[in-house]
């Protein structure tokens, strides 16, 4: 409760503005028109006017809209009532309980204040009225009234009332442009107009929203994550929620969206060349840790799509995140000649409870409880790799690597390519059927089966990818005869177990340019505060 | 009326005027690779013309350490302080 009176501009029950000009000497009183104890405090409120009202200014604040009128009526009220509309007078004198009275000073200084019913209280109270402006003391039967009763909660604490007040609030911690959409506009219809959205309809994001997202952070609104590629556009954790908003996140994934921004926007990614590149590549993201479970993320059946709240807004988020703060805009530094669909959203999380082996994030020097997201840039994918007979563990290791042929195209090996192997539970159940089969194991078997001469890798008729022609002719038969795995090294091959527990269909996705040249795979702890 | 926070950086983008055409070509003529395959096969063949139809102009060449990524500041303002022109070969 405030120590010293406000002014307000508020409309009476027939809808004409009444000025308070937050001095004295005054009574205001915040009522609620459903409140058991306000209507105790109404009677009262009418006595104190009747008594007083020549002398001091006297104003009763609804917080009940059109049923502030039926209070007034059920208890006979000749003061001014206000229209406490959207409850800002409440948040502004700062109250909790109703009902709420403040006796003002000349000068607007709160004299006495108190909320709730305590007979003692409001008789004291008419005492003093009495005594400062020195008028007979009201005319009202105390013993008759209860000694006590608690007030109800203030209605601004309502949580869609409350958040929209603390955005608007002069203190308030958004520092971002408010835009004005006129209400004869359809606002999902502007945000299209303006550019904001990936294609699909967006969720508006309201100050109130952003307000509540931001409650998913313990990091402070103005906080920079990270300058955000191509434009360079400064990613404030501000930014960041309103962008979680229009996804359509929950507060708490808001923590895994910054730890994945921080991530893309590193030089080791560039998000800029992943964004660019002809080639068509996209974030994908795989989320560690006791957060999946929090998030209630999903890691098992349909991992990657669709149905899982979480994994498809926070995928989202990024890609809004790189196309509203970045300025990344399909036509624009956006090139990819064809596209593709992980480009509006490609997330998921490892199924750790039934991987064999160590989580991506500890493989990766990150501790078991951390929480951490992990992105790779990739091209294609997830590309499935059918093998619903083998049973003999090199078999199914054989077929994954066999599978992975497809990167870029199967003529080319020896690539500096990353891929991203998702291992389904019941290709582990047969890598795991005679005993441990480590991954390190499994990239050796992929790189033995997918071991080709490089006689094969030459251009010709079918294909003009490959060995030019010449350079075969100069490496001569003895070197094209050696063999060529798929990748240039087993490093490349990243590999993280998924899926629900039926189905013998693992998958992979496809790589882009990989390392200095292009963009290497970063993890990054999520700060769950 | 409904209010929403700009999603965007909300920087009103610098307009950059085209550097005015003298209708000649003269002085020194940046040819940039940004290594992309066959890149320098068409900057050869275009600092062959160059050096037929323009004989006094000077022509040095350039090269981007990848296309995946965009180009060094360093080099940007080398070729900014050495360059009268350039061309740029983007493509396979």
């Amino acid at each position: 409760m405030i120590d010293a009176a406000q002014a307000f501009t508020l409309n009476t029950l027939d809808g004409t503005a009444q000025a308070f000009d937050g001095t004295g000497p005054s009574l205001v009183c915040f009522v609620k028109e459903d409140c058991e104890t306000c209507n105790i405090a109404g009677p009262v409120l009418e006595g104190l006017f009747k008594a007083y009202g020549g002398g001091i200014e006297m104003v009763v604040l609804g917080q009940s809209g059109d049923k502030n009128a039926d209070f007034a009526q059920r208890h006979g009220l000749t003061m001014p009532v206000l229209a406490d509309a959207g409850c800002k007078a409440s948040f502004n004198w700062d109250i909790e309980i109703v009902p709420a009275a403040f006796w003002i000073d000349e000068g607007g200084k709160v004299v006495t204040k108190f909320e709730g019913f305590v007979r003692d209280d409001w008789q004291a109270l008419s005492d003093q009225i009495a005594m400062e402006t020195r008028q007979p003391a009201a005319q009202i039967d105390w013993d008759s009234l209860p000694a006590w009763r608690p007030g109800c909660g203030s209605k601004h604490f309502d949580p869609e009332i409350y958040d929209k007040l603390r955005a608007e609030a002069d203190g308030s911690v958004l520092r971002a442009r408010k835009v004005e959409v006129a209400s004869g506009d359809d606002v999902a219809e502007f945000m299209f107009d303006q550019g904001f959205s990936d294609g699909l309809p967006l969720v508006p994001p309201t100050p109130e929203r952003v307000m509540r997202m931001l409650a998913g952070t313990h990091r402070d609104p103005q906080d920079v994550v990270a300058t955000v590629p191509p434009n360079m556009g400064v990613g404030t954790v501000e930014k960041i929620a309103i962008n979680a908003v229009m996804a359509g996140c929950k507060p708490a994934y808001l923590p895994v969206v910054i730890a994945a921004v921080e991530a893309v926007c590193t030089d080791e990614f560039n998000i800029h060349g992943v964004t660019a590149t002809t080639m068509g590549a996209a974030t994908v993201m795989v989320v560690n840790g006791p957060v999946v479970e929090k998030n209630g993320m999903n890691a098992g059946l349909g991992a990657m799509g669709a149905g899982n709240r979480a994994n498809a807004t926070i995928g989202r988020a990024l890609r809004l995140v790189i196309r509203n703060v970045g300025g990344a805009t399909t036509g624009g530094v956006e090139r990819s000649v064809l596209g593709n669909p992980m480009k509006y959203t490609m997330c998921f999380a490892e199924n750790e409870s039934v991987s064999p082996w160590e989580p991506l994030h500890v493989e990766r020097g990150f501790k078991a409880e951390d929480s951490v997201v992990t992105v790779f840039a990739m091209t294609g994918g997830p590309v499935h790799i059918v093998d619903q007979t083998s049973r003999k563990p090199d078999q199914i290791a054989g077929s994954l690597g066999q599978g992975l042929e497809g990167v870029f195209m199967p003529k080319l090996h020896n690539l500096p390519v990353d891929a991203l192997l998702v291992v389904c539970p019941e290709h582990i159940n047969t890598l795991t059927v005679d005993g441990d089969y480590s991954k390190d194991r499994l990239r050796d078997r992929i790189q033995e089966v997918t071991s080709r001469p490089l006689s094969e890798m030459v251009q010709d008729d079918h294909s003009g990818a490959g060995i030019p022609v010449a350079d075969a002719e100069k490496m001569g038969p003895e070197k094209l005869a050696q063999l060529a795995p798929k990748f240039a090294a087993k490093e490349y091959i990243h590999i993280v177990v998924a899926g629900g527990e039926a189905g013998k269909f693992s998958s992979a996705f496809h790589g882009w340019a990989t390392g200095a040249v292009g963009s290497i795979s970063v993890s990054r702890k999520i700060d769950l505060g | 009326m409904t209010i929403i926070l700009d999603p965007t950086d909300e920087r009103v983008p610098v307009v950059r005027q085209i550097t005015e055409r003298s209708g000649s070509v003269q002085g020194v003529v940046g040819l940039l690779n940004i290594s992309k395959p066959r890149g320098n096969i068409l900057l050869d063949e275009l600092d062959r013309l160059i050096a037929e139809g323009a004989p006094g102009v000077e022509i040095r060449r350039y090269t981007k350490p990848t296309f995946a990524k965009p180009c060094p500041d360093a080099l940007r303002h080398q070729i900014r302080d050495e360059c009268d022109f350039m061309i740029e070969a983007l493509a396979d």
